[in-house]
Formats: C-alpha cells, structure tokens, sequence
C-alpha cells in the first residue's frame, strides 16, 4: 500500500477499511459491511446522534456513536464490546418499556425498526417496569395519523419537516421522559400548517407516524354489487410496488398490478398517465395562452396537492400563478365519473373511483370541496402505493403467480410524456415537449430533456420557442420550492415555468410508497424506471394520445374551452391563517337581542401593543352597558393586519389600532347603535 | 460619567475621582446583600441604617458613616451580615432591630455589640475580629476577594481596588502572548471538566474565521450551588473584565452572559455592570482608546438544567430548543451561530484578571501543582458554618469540613460529603485526607463539578440521596437521547422500590447494569454523569442497599415506609388513647389490655408515638 492509500485507512474489528466519500464513521462501517442498526441516522438529514444503537469504541475515545464520528485514519473501531452490546440492548429495552404494547395489530408490524431491533438483539423480557403513554391519537386529517404513544423520540420526523420541507409542523415539546413531537400549542396536524406531503411518515421508525388506511373502504366499495368500481393507478407506483414482494426498485409492475386489482374484483383499471397527458394539453395550453397573452408569469404547477396547500398557506399572494389544472388524480376522477355513468346508464354516486398513489396528500387532496359534485366526491377512495401491497396480501392473491393484463379501455392509453409525471421534472418536461408543438406546429427537437432530469433538488433549462428564450425551474421539496418563491418574489430570477413537487425527487419517494431506510439508492431505482417506461412507449408526447383526443372531439372540445373548465380546473384558497377555535371569553345565551361578537387579537403583535388591557376594557365596558347577554367577546389569533395592532373584529369588520383609550369610542360606534332602542 | 476612556491618564484621573469619593464618604459600614442576606431582610436593616445614621459621626470623629450594600459574603448562614469596615467587625445574624444599638454603641462610641458577634461553637465565645472567625481564617479568597467588600453596582468601586487596571497590559501584548500567560498560570476550567483554559483559548484564537464569540456560561443549575452567582451578583466587573481579556485574546468581538432567569438579582447587577463599562469605554468600539471592539449581551435562561452544557447553552442562545449536540464539532470551531467560540464558566473568567495583574507564577503558587489556583464550593448540609468559600486546591475535605465549616452540626457524626451536585458523587470517611484535585476525585468516583459540596451526617440515608439526585436529573434531561431519558427515568424507578421496601436484590444488578449503560452510552456529558449518585453510593454504601433489599431496613431510619411503629406489651396500660388517635384505624385492643399496631394499614405518621402517656410506643 502505498503512503496516500495508507493515510485514508482506518481498522474495524482490526481489519483495515479505505475511507472515501463518507460523511461519517456509521457510513464507513456499513460500506465494509457491517449492518448496524440506527433509528435516527438518515443520510439525508442532520445527524442527531439521539438512539444510541450505532455505538461503538474507538481506541483513545471510548464508546461514540458512529454517526457522529468524522472518520477520520488510523481510527481503531470495535464494533462489538461488552460495553456496546450492553448499551444496544439496554436502549431496546427502555424504550420497549414505555412503548405501545399493540404490536401484533400495529400497522407498521413487519416493517417497524425497533420491532426488528429488538428481535435481531434477542429481546426477549423487559426488565422495567412498563408504563403506557397515553396520549391522545391525533386523526383529524385525511392522509396522517399521528399516535405519540409509539414514538421513540428519534427526531427523523422533525428533521425533515424542517430541513426537507422547511415547514416545522413538528417539534418536540416538554422536557425529559415527558417529551413528545408535537404541533405547536398541540394542534392536530389539520390545524396547523401541515400540507400533508407524508415525508414525516415517510422516516417513521415505527407506527407513530402512519398512513391513514382507506382499505375497509375500499373492501365495502368491491364488495357492493350496486357500485362500479373503476381504480386508476399513478406512474409513480408501478416502479415501487414490488419491493414489497423483493423485486428491484424500478421494475415496472403495471401489468401485475392490474391483473391483481381484477382479481379481487374491480370493474376497471385505468392508468393516471391517461389524466396526466390530459392535463399537460390543459396546462400547454395554458402556458402557450400566457405566452400569447404576456401574462405575468411564472406558471407554476398544480400537480403536487402538498405544494398548492404550501402556496396557500404561505404565498398566497402567489395563488394566482398556479395553474388553474386540476392534479391527472382529480382530472380522472371528474371524467370517469362523467363518462362512465352515461355509458354504464348509473348514476354518478353508483361509480366509486378509486385511486392507488404513491402519496399521501392525495388523500386529502380527494376531500377538498372543489372536487365533489353534490356532495359526491370525484375520487371516492384512495389508496397509497403501501396499502395496494397489503390489499393484495390481504385478497389472498399469490403475487408471484399472477400474469401481466393489459388495462383497460380508453382511459388505459397512455404517452412517455404521462409517465414521466412521477417524477421530479417530468411534469415540466411533458409540458415542453407539447408547449413546443403547440406555439411552433414542430415536434421538439430533442424529445429527451435531460438537464431537468434525476434527484437533484433544483434543475433549470431554457428553451428557444420561436424567437423566445423560454425559461422553466424545476424544484423539489418544499424548502427548494419556498427559496425559489422568495427569489421569484424579490425579482433575482425569473422563469417561465416553474414545476413543483413536494418530496425529494419528486413523486417516486411520495411517502405512500414502500417504506425503506436506504432512500437514496431506491429513489434511484424507481426514477430510472420511470423514464425506461417513457422510452418503452408507442407514443412520446401527449398530443399523439390518440384517446385524449377523442375525449376532446366527442365532448371537451378544445383544451381550455368552457367545458373544459367545468371538469378540469379548478381554484384556490388562502389558507394563511392557522385555523383553530376562538376562545370564547364572555358569553351568555339570550334569545332577545340580536347577537354581536368581538373579537380581539391576541398574537404575539397585538399581544405587545396592549390587545390584553383591550380585552379586560371591552369587557368592563360590556358589562357597565348591561349587555353581558347580547355581546360575545372571543380571543382569536391573527387578524394578519400585525403592523397596527392591537386588531379586533366586530361581527365582520376588522378594526385596527384599538387601543384601551379607545374602548368607549368603538363601543358606541359598533356595538350600541345595535342596541339602541 | 459618559465619557469614555481613551488613555491611562484619564483612567488613572477616573480612579482617582473614585478614590475620593470612597475616602470622603465616610467610614464604611457593608451591608451584605447577596440573595441569602436579603432573604433573611437586608434590606429591612439597610433601610433603618439609613434613617439612622443621618448626622451621626463615626466615633464622635469627622467622618460620616458610608453605607454600602455589597454582594455575597459567603458566610450565608449567619446572614444579616453587617460589616465596620474600620475596626475590622463583623456582626452576624443582624435584625432589623438590633440596627438602632450598632449605631448607637458602636458607631456613636465605639463600643463592640457583643451579643452580635460570631459565636464560635468550638471555643464557645464570641469573636470580635473577623479575621479570626474560623469560617474565613483557612480560606483563600481571590476570586471572591471583592465580594461582600465592594458596592457591585459601582464601577468606580470596583475600579478603585485594582479593576479593569490589568486590561492595559492585556492591550499591549499579543494575543498569543496572552493566552501564553494563562496556558502558564495552569488555571483549569472551573465548570466542572478542569480543561486548561490557556489551551482552550488557544483552539479558538487558532480556529479559521473573522466572526468569533465568547461566551459565560453562569447557568449554575445544581442544587445547592451558589458560587457563580455569588460572583455576579457581587463582583460582576472581574468577570466582565475576564471575557474583555479572553474575546481580546481568541479575537471575538461579541460576547454572551448566559444567567438563568431565576437569579434576578445577578442579571439585574450584571446589566447594570454592562451599561457602566460601555460608559466608560471599557466596553464597547475602541475599548479604552485602542483597536479592540467588544461588546457584551446578558442573556437570561429559561431554568433548565440542561442548558449549563455548553452545546444546549448556545442552542438556546440562538433560539433553539436547548438539547444538546454531539461533540466534534467543538464549540472552538463551530459553536454559537456556526462560529467559532469560546465557552468558560463564571469563576474561570473571574481568575483571569487575577493571573493578568499578578502574573502566572503567582497563581501557580496557589493551590497545588498540578490544580493551581483556588477553587470556590458551596459549603451546605449538615454542618455548623454553612456557606460560600473559596480555598486553594489540593486542601483537604477534613480542612473544609472540620476547620471551614466548624465540624458537624448538633456534635453527630460525619458521614460523607457529596460533591459535584447531580453529576457528582459521595467521599466517605476514608476520603477526608484526599486533596481536592480533579483527578484525585475522578479516580474515587467522585468530580469537583461546579462545586457543590453537601455535608451528610449519621442520620442520612445514602440511598435516599440518590434518590433525591437522580429525580433531580430525570426531571431535568432534555428527553433527547434515550439512555439518559428513559434511563435515569427507570434508575429512579428502582430507586423509589427501593427505599420502599419493595425490591428485590436483581432490581440491584439491574440499576447497576443500567448506571454502567447510561454512563458509557448517554450523548452528552449531564447524561454520562447522571448516574454518578448511584454508582458512588453502590462503591461505598453497598451494605445500606442490602439492609433495604434484604432486611427491609433503613440503617439511618429515614426511608419512612420501611419504619415500623410497635407497642411494647411491658409497658402498654390498654388506656386505649392511641387507638382513638390513629387517623387510619390502625390501632385496636380492649381496655387494660395491650393495643396492637396493624402494620398493614399503619402510615407511619407517628401521632401514637407522641401520644402515648407511658411511653410504651416506640419505632423500630
């Protein structure tokens, strides 16, 4: 060996190892084969260095945990020592006796890290007293349920929430054994300003962190004979679903997954992708209007329901630059249940459409108002890429023996350009490459547009479109995203462009999929997949999908048109404010009077600028007036008018700079020409 | 005052104007006003001397009398503490009352107060001269030289007795030559660990960047430990005078004094501190005329114990939650905001100017060879002067317990000494002769810690006092890493059985297999000491775990629930007034005949014990 080579050597167990590229002593040791278990260590995010369970010794600096150790030459490490053994097994033990006893009915069981952990250590009793948390479920959202009572604590949710999405739903609260990971002021997560992206869910050691499971539903929907059932199932999913049954990532299943979906009994399978060169001949269209139009842009995507939730919560002000095209999942659903009812002759409510993603904010994307008619939703059920696994293991069906169908017709037909949608940078590139057709009557000249290709986070590419440099960025997750806004915002870039999605590589690491601890190189896996499938197919581009195009000649028309807007756009909301229940203050039921409710600010603003002395003032004056039974005084948060507080808000009209020496005054103005007799 | 600074001259003007304005006051009378003393109404009895000494003369002299508050004395016990600074008297526990006869006999005519005299109970007399009070004859105070002597929120005082002269040296030497005279001084870091502090200085003046800060780490969270903020509640200027000299050295411009919230008092005086120096250009752009820019933010902590280890101290600072972080990176490369910083605790920086004005083989001549300087404790427990003291390093305990603190309270028997607060560990008997050193107390399980030193007579129960330290400690980890958050959680569990009585003797092979894993295993070092109470009582008090396990027994007689109460069938008359007492209705008999205790529903309240006319009840 000579001297360089020497110098990058470091000895586990006494046997030497070069050090590369690894960020850490815990990566060394699993590139020289040891499988040392972590539950905190994600190569993705910070290292915390919290479970313990990757200690080990270093001649001259005792036990460390390896995923906090530079690796560093001439290092001496022993992995397994009475002392590492003994801490391994002592932090299994400890935390299995305070954790949730419902393993055998946990739905993470098979798949949860410490159940593994302790198995693969041996844990056979615990010694401590063991004492049950007992805390609250939180299940008000449609895709998360969150369960404290299985959480160890590890910290790879509230990492990636900050550092991947750079929202910061989640952190710890409370101190010590008392600890949990929470929402601030222990709101559920539907109140707060989670968009439901799943990532969290996604590194879950355990069942603290689940999907939300939409198959009893599903069950009861098959097993109707008064519905249809019709299924449409995203690109993302055919490239992930066979890891659960130890087929390599990337390898496409759509066949399989069809001939299972028969086989427990659904009426029809279609394929999302039809939806999706659906929508890129609404959003090309949309684009290529803009352009015509010199509107301001970006365009930004509206695939990604986790990213229009964020634009809504944060950058309302940039709700007008999404595209107004529903997601291919909502597109689908409108459609089918539009078409399939006239030619079945049922109604609609008889069709249940039921969608398989590799997301979990589709969940909840399904559930907004927009997308129901009558109360009807356009998407009944949907299920994640996870819980297809499980339905076919639950419908007895031997995978392995099934062999590959053909979907179903004519939402079955699908372009490269529709499968490329899960991943990140496919939407934009499908977009281009009919944008391109649409404004030039030309095929793209390079089909393949590969800087906006692979994991990187941020991608960008220009294009000449007849005399016009057309710019377009390509971002994924949400703290990318954000960073990208405020730049949009404070004019340092401009794009033309912008596609969105929220999980890191777009939706081939959604948080539906397979759950796995090795993300990078499975999300590799699956992307590759992806865009083989694009190159695999008939067609390449979405305006030569032939069935979308008799859907537009039969019935939609033109992309854009009236009808077309009916049933593929759709609007948003500003969801600024953190929603939650006022605290009522003062109130007393009276059938006489009319009713009057103030309410008064009490951010952190208002807060300051005095809106406490206001409220006791208000009150006092309430009372003096004799009017405690007609009028209700509420604390409420944010009025977002912060720079001239203190706010309150009579009945619906905000009133700004209220301040104590100006009680007696809004008294009379607001309140007692209600009551003057 | 405002103006600031620029030469020696001005300074040696300002110290003059200060001189003055000390000797022309008058005769100085301190009233001691470190949070003990105002607890027990210092500031009841300042408010009656100044009422009473308006045209009173001192000793029928020129002189006016000069009432001054001043910081800790460290003798707490005895607190009010009133000092006539010019006949070198000192009065102890002083009420508000006993005011008006100080004034009149002593100050008018200068006759000594008898009755307000220390009372030496070894030779059983009063001590007029407080030099000769035996609590401060053995100590060495350098650090505390100023506290209880110097008004605290006075520059002008502090400056008279020698502040801030030293930095006109530090100013006119090269950083490297700086942290070259502290590496020599060998003061060690006097948090806990006895780092070198020169070399500490020297990572940091070494490591890569513009921006660096410094900060003081004054969140003394242990129980019973008072010396830090005795130091800046009543000397806030040597510290500041520290980090001016340390940010000088390591090339910060920007420092932190991270107090807890719950020592107002200290953060008050230390922003007083503060806003005096920058006045004066001792703090501030161009400190005292030269290149070098310092400024100083007093941060306060929300109180959790956790936030005295440095990486949850600067999370915290920044606005983080106050959790730890694994060490490499060191603060010293990338600590506050990612730069790199310099962290000592309070009494570390408060030695510097020492070593700066007196040289560093002066300090080295302190204390012992490997451990120079002196080292502060907070003297507590069962003990006759309890207090804050500073002594040289390598003194015995038995000088300390004995000599210092004037023996054991009530003539029982010493038992041991916990030292280290929550961190630390028990000396016993066998150890009285070991000097305190940081690596003679390492090697018997023990560690100088922050300097908490709690005196444990015959009457205490060893397994109780891990107990109370390991509920302190599990109620204040941070919950991040598992072995300290569930672990010292299930060690205080098997504790609880225990002194209950309900263990059985694996639950002792378990809370040392557990100690042993969260010591080797915990992320930070609050989580690897945390088991320190438990492994030194299991060294050195095994037997008193085995009478609890086995015998169900508490040698001491403290743990209530393995305490029995019985009637003795001798002396038992059937008066039947002990049954009619039991609020549980654990008593009953006939009349004449002998009562019985059922020790399944007895509580152990002892209301029978003390009821009984012949005394026929007694614990066993």
């Amino acid at each position: 060996m000579d001297k360089k080579a020497c110098d990058k050597i470091l000895y586990i167990d006494d046997k030497p190892f070069a050090i590369g590229n690894e960020k850490n002593l815990l990566e060394v040791i699993r590139n020289a084969g040891y499988d040392l278990p972590t539950f905190c260590y994600r190569s993705d995010l910070s290292v915390y260095g919290a479970c313990r369970m990757c200690v080990v010794e270093i001649e001259g600096r005792g036990v460390q945990a390896s995923c906090t150790v530079p690796p560093e030459p001439g290092m001496k490490v022993t992995i397994n020592t009475e002392k590492t053994r003994r801490i391994r097994r002592m932090v299994i033990k400890l935390l299995l006796a305070n954790h949730s006893k419902d393993c055998t009915t946990c739905s993470k069981s098979g798949e949860c890290d410490l159940q593994e952990a302790a198995s693969r250590l041996g844990i056979t009793d615990i010694p401590f007293e063991c004492e049950e948390k007992k805390h609250p479920l939180d299940t008000g959202n449609p895709a998360v349920i969150r369960d404290p009572n299985k959480c160890i604590l590890c910290g790879a949710c509230v990492r990636t929430c900050r550092e991947i999405q750079g929202k910061s739903v989640l952190d710890f609260v409370y101190r010590g054994s008392n600890t949990i990971v929470s929402p601030a002021f222990k709101k559920n997560l539907d109140e707060v300003n989670c968009t439901f992206c799943g990532q969290c869910v996604a590194v879950c050691p355990t069942g603290a962190l689940r999907i939300r499971s939409e198959l009893d539903n599903f069950w009861k929907m098959v097993l109707d004979k008064n519905k249809k059932v019709v299924v449409q199932v995203a690109p993302a999913v055919r490239v992930a679903f066979g890891e659960a049954f130890g087929i390599k990532p990337g390898k496409n299943l759509i066949g399989m997954i069809t001939a299972a979906l028969r086989k427990v009994g659904v009426d029809k399978v279609f394929d999302t992708t039809f939806a999706a060169d659906l929508t890129i001949m609404e959003e090309a269209t949309e684009f290529v209007n803009m352009l015509k139009s010199k509107k301001d842009f970006p365009l930004l995507t509206s695939c990604c329901p986790a990213w229009v939730r964020h634009v809504e919560q944060k950058y309302p002000q940039f709700i007008s630059h999404l595209s107004t095209c529903r997601s291919p999942q909502q597109m689908f659903g409108a459609v089918a249940k539009e078409l399939l009812s006239k030619e079945y002759g049922i109604r609609r409510e008889e069709i249940c459409v039921v969608s398989v993603m590799p997301c979990t904010a589709k969940k909840s994307e399904a559930r907004r108002k927009e997308f129901s008619v009558n109360s009807d939703p356009d998407v009944d059920v949907v299920l994640t890429t996870q819980e297809l696994i499980k339905m076919v293991k639950a419908g007895n069906i031997n995978f392995s023996a099934l062999e590959p169908q053909e979907m179903d017709s004519p939402f079955g037909v699908f372009s490269g350009a529709g499968v490329i949608f899960g991943a990140s940078g496919g939407v934009a590139e499908a977009a281009l490459r009919t944008a391109y057709k649409l404004v030039t009557g030309e095929a793209l000249g390079e089909i393949e547009i590969k800087p906006l290709r692979g994991l990187k986070s941020f991608k960008e590419f220009a294009v000449n479109i007849k005399g016009e440099v057309i710019s377009v960025a390509v971002v994924n997750t949400l703290s990318q995203a954000s960073k990208l806004l405020e730049d949009i915002a404070a004019h340092k870039v401009h794009y033309h462009l912008v596609e969105v999605m929220a999980c890191p590589g777009g939706c081939i690491a959604g948080a539906g999929q397979p759950y796995s601890i090795d993300r990078m190189a499975i999300r590799e896996g699956r992307l590759k997949g992806l865009y083989q499938d694009d190159v695999d197919s008939r067609i390449r581009v979405s305006y030569e999908n032939e069935e979308v195009q008799k859907l537009y000649d039969k019935w939609l028309q033109n992309p854009n048109s009236e009808i077309a807007h009916q049933f593929l756009h759709t609007h948003y909301h500003n969801r600024k404010r953190i929603t939650g229940e006022d605290i009522g203050l003062f109130r007393k039921g009276s059938e006489v009077l009319p009713k009057t409710t103030v309410c008064v600010c009490v951010g952190t603003s208002c807060y300051v600028h005095g809106s406490y002395d206001f409220i006791e003032a208000i009150m006092a004056k309430i009372r003096a007036e004799g009017l405690e039974d007609a009028v209700m005084v509420k604390a409420t948060f944010c009025l977002q008018q912060c720079g001239h507080g203190p706010n309150i808000k009579i009945d619906d009209q905000i009133i700004s700079h209220a301040t104590v020496d100006r009680v007696s005054e809004i008294f009379d103005r607001y309140i007692r020409v209600k009551y003057k007799k | 005052m405002g103006r600031k600074i620029k030469n020696r001259e001005e300074f040696a003007d300002f110290k003059g104007a200060a001189f003055k304005n000390f000797v022309e006051h008058g005769a100085r009378v301190l009233i001691c006003s470190g949070t003990g003393c105002m607890a027990n109404g210092a500031m009841d009895v300042y408010n009656v001397f100044l009422e009473l000494k308006i045209n009173v003369k001192f000793k029928n002299t020129e002189k006016d009398i000069a009432l001054v508050k001043t910081g800790c004395r460290g003798f707490c016990e005895n607190g009010v503490l009133v000092d006539i600074v010019d006949d070198g008297v000192t009065y102890v526990k002083v009420k508000k009352e006993d005011v008006a006869e100080i004034v009149e006999s002593h100050l008018k005519n200068g006759q000594i107060v008898q009755r307000l005299l220390y009372h030496d109970p070894k030779t059983d007399s009063r001590v007029e001269k407080n030099k000769d009070i035996n609590f401060y004859a053995k100590q060495k105070r350098t650090s505390l030289a100023n506290c209880g002597h110097i008004d605290p929120e006075s520059i002008g005082e502090y400056i008279f007795v020698g502040g801030y002269e030293s930095l006109w040296d530090v100013l006119s030497k090269t950083p490297d030559e700086v942290c070259k005279t502290v590496s020599e001084s060998g003061l060690r870091g006097r948090g806990g660990g006895g780092f070198p502090t020169g070399r500490k200085w020297e990572f940091v003046k070494n490591a890569e960047g513009k921006k660096k800060y410094v900060i003081c780490n004054g969140d003394e969270g242990d129980p019973g430990a008072f010396m830090d903020r005795s130091i800046m509640e009543g000397d806030p200027h040597k510290l500041i005078e520290g980090m001016i000299t340390a940010a000088y050295a390591v090339g910060a411009d920007e420092g932190y004094i991270y107090v807890r919230a719950e020592y107002p008092l200290a953060v008050k005086r230390l922003r007083v501190a503060v806003k005096q120096a920058e006045e004066i250009g001792v703090l501030g752009v161009n400190i005292f005329g030269s290149d070098f820019s310092f400024k100083i933010k007093v941060k306060e902590g929300a109180g959790a114990f956790v936030c005295g280890e440095e990486t949850a101290l600067m999370a915290s600072i920044e606005g983080e939650r106050g959790m730890p972080k694994s060490k490499p990176p060191f603060p010293a490369n990338k600590g506050l905001f990612g730069k790199p910083t310099l962290i000592n605790n309070v009494e570390t920086y408060s030695n510097v100017p020492l070593i700066m004005k007196n040289g560093a083989q002066w300090f080295r001549k302190l204390g012992s060879p490997k451990n120079p300087g002196t080292k502060t404790f907070a003297l507590t427990g069962e003990i006759n002067n309890s207090g804050l003291i500073e002594v040289p390093m390598g003194m015995t305990l038995r000088e300390i317990v004995f000599d210092i603190g004037g023996g054991i309270r009530n003539g029982k028997k010493f038992k041991a000494v916990q030292i280290g607060g929550p961190s630390g560990g028990c000396l016993t008997e066998e150890h009285l002769d070991l000097p305190l050193e940081y690596e003679t107390l390492i090697e018997v399980g023990a560690m100088v810690g922050s300097g908490g030193l709690v005196v444990l007579n015959e009457d205490t129960c060893m397994v109780e006092i891990a107990r109370f330290f390991m509920h302190f400690t599990q109620n204040e980890s941070c919950g991040k890493c598992v072995l300290c958050r569930e672990g010292t959680k299930n060690m205080l569990k098997i504790l609880e059985k225990i002194v209950e009585g309900k263990a059985q003797l694996s639950d002792l092979d378990l809370l040392e297999e557990l100690a042993l894993a969260v010591k080797d295993g915990s992320l930070c070092g609050l989580g690897k000491t945390a088991p320190n109470p438990v492994l030194s009582t299991l060294r050195y008090f095994r037997d008193e775990y085995l009478a609890h396990i086995i015998d169900k027994r508490c040698p001491a007689g403290v743990c209530s629930a393995l305490k029995m109460i019985e009637i003795d069938e001798q002396l038992c008359k059937g008066c039947s007034k002990c049954a009619r007492l039991c609020p549980v209705g654990a008593i009953s008999g006939e009349i004449k005949k002998t009562y019985k205790i059922d020790q399944t529903k007895c509580i152990k309240c002892g209301a029978c014990l003390t009821a009984c006319p012949f005394k026929a009840i007694k614990e066993v």
